[in-house]
């Protein structure tokens, strides 16, 4: 079977995306002073990185898990689920 | 502003709400179940099979209406290591009878079915909103606020899955800690029907589900899920975070090895990956359930409670869900009649979940979790296990031993020793 790549994997599932309008929000300060990261690794969707010293999310691609916001060792996230009917569009499950 | 009052108001469209919702409307009481996604189910995702003989009894005969996937007949926990991996299968034809023991279900058509019978029974279910918060009055909750939309009710119940903001707000529960959770990752595989069934060796609707333990997981405390359903497989890793963040493995990468692995590549060859998913699980038992799951106007069921068990062998949470959904109905009911939904009367909630199996067997299992911590688990007795077969099996010309010295030499080799075995073994026959 062929192996997908992170990006390929998402590409499979559904989204209906609130455009400008992002769920996580982060907080760069707490970031900075962040010696763990743990967002970078743990995220199952792979949405996290590190771009010029700060901490980016691609949250368009979030399955909506919580592993961000419940790893994340300085509080540094604001995050909720996205508004009604938004986000991801399990059609299996 | 509208200021609508109902009987009950239900956030959360997974098992344990729909089960709520169901069983209140069956008994004449009003009740709106407001879910976020565009369908019930469109959010839901699982990670084992559904133990589903509750669901008979709200339900009788559900089988033969729902989307059910397989039954699952063959179960096999593997102990695996990086290259080779050790299988015991139990295959019992009492398995097969009806009401099933357990199925396979894709959550989005299962979820969606159930709330389907919701609506028959008179549910009202308003979809594609979300709940940003509960109302309070005087440290009562009255309602719940969507948007710029206010809804009240006698009764709220926050069935609003394992991450629930609901009952945080309100102070019946703090974020659960990091070692009562895991992540899953899940990939769904699509297949020919007849592929399935020859490769699992199943005839007609049977089904199989492995449980794994060892290398699947890169040693991080956890394990894997894989089980048929009828035209696809469900395989997944699942990792607990306080040692994931310690191994630092990415979830994805660790279900794409063991996609490769020897056990796994053959049974998933061609198959067409179609859909790819993540949810947190609760791994703590009893200890992690809030010690308080009522107060005035409010309820918490299923994974927001985080009411699951895991022995290693069966892993449970859809039948804990709604086996709560169908207590927290019995104590709505009760407080109904009574008219009365303070926080005395509401707390015969504890007192159903207590007399029903949720409770019973989360009290049998509250040391497995201790017991599942134990990191020589998933280290050393699948490695354990998988030197002692070669010993057996691999005739190298060398002179053979009795294999009583076979197990002791695996067991070094494992970095194990007899004290250990037996430690765990007294430990594990108590906890499970």
């Amino acid at each position: 079977m062929k192996i997908l790549t992170d990006t390929e994997k998402l590409a499979l599932d559904k989204y209906e995306v609130n455009e400008g309008q992002p769920h996580i929000l982060i907080n760069q300060e707490l970031c900075q002073a962040c010696s763990t990261k743990n967002c970078l690794f743990a995220c199952p969707a792979s949405l996290y990185s590190e771009q010029d010293g700060e901490i980016i999310v691609e949250w368009a691609g979030c399955l909506e898990c919580g592993t961000c916001l419940a790893v994340c060792s300085n509080n540094a996230l604001t995050w909720q689920y996205p508004e009604g009917g938004f986000g991801i569009i399990y059609r299996y499950g | 502003m509208s200021l609508d009052k109902f009987n009950v108001i239900i956030v959360g469209g997974g098992l344990a709400g729909l089960a709520a919702a169901y069983k209140l409307a069956q008994n004449g009481i009003e009740v709106v179940l407001v879910e976020r996604g565009d369908y019930c189910g469109s959010k839901n995702l699982s990670g084992g099979v559904f133990y589903s003989r509750v669901l008979d009894q709200l339900i009788p005969g559900f089988e033969e209406e729902a989307p059910v996937e397989r039954y699952i007949t063959n179960y096999i926990t593997t102990l695996m290591t990086e290259d080779d991996y050790v299988n015991i299968e139990y295959k019992g034809k009492a398995l097969a009878n009806t009401p099933y023991n357990a199925i396979s279900v894709l959550r989005a058509k299962f979820d969606r079915w159930l709330a389907e019978k919701a609506e028959e029974a008179g549910v009202m279910l308003v979809t594609g909103i979300k709940v940003d918060k509960v109302l309070t009055e005087g440290g009562r909750v009255i309602g719940i606020q969507a948007g710029d939309e206010e809804m009240l009710a006698d009764v709220v119940i926050a069935a609003d899955g394992i991450n629930s903001f609901l009952a945080q707000q309100v102070g019946l529960k703090e974020p659960f800690r990091l070692e009562h959770l895991a992540v899953g990752a899940k990939a769904l595989i699509e297949l020919p029907r007849e592929v399935i069934e020859e490769r699992f060796r199943l005839s007609g609707q049977e089904g199989t589900a492995y449980a794994i333990l060892g290398e699947a997981t890169k040693g991080v405390a956890g394990g894997a899920f894989f089980y048929t359903n009828l035209e696809s497989l469900s395989i997944g890793v699942v990792m607990r975070l306080d040692d994931l963040v310690k191994e630092k493995i990415k979830p994805s990468e660790a279900l794409d090895q063991l996609l490769e692995h020897p056990l796994v590549s053959p049974l998933v060859k061609d198959g067409k990956m179609i859909e790819y998913g993540a949810h947190l699980t609760a791994e703590g038992g009893l200890q992690m359930v809030p010690s308080k799951l009522y107060k005035s106007g409010m309820l918490v069921v299923g994974d927001a409670a985080g009411f699951t068990i895991n022995s290693g062998l069966v892993i449970r949470g859809m039948d804990l869900a709604i086996g709560s959904g169908m207590a927290a109905a019995d104590a709505v009911i009760e407080a109904h009649l009574k008219n009365d939904y303070s926080e005395q009367t509401l707390s015969s909630y504890a007192r159903f979940l207590d007399e029903s199996f949720v409770m019973k067997d989360l009290k049998l299992y509250a040391k497995a979790p201790a017991f599942m911590e134990n990191d020589r688990l998933y280290k050393r007795y699948p490695l354990l296990a998988n030197k002692l077969f070669e010993k057996i099996y691999n005739h190298d010309l060398k002179p053979k031993n009795h294999l009583k010295n076979l197990a002791l030499e695996s067991l070094k080799e494992s970095e194990m020793s007899m004290f250990d075995l037996i430690k765990d073994g007294l430990k594990g026959v108590r906890a499970l």
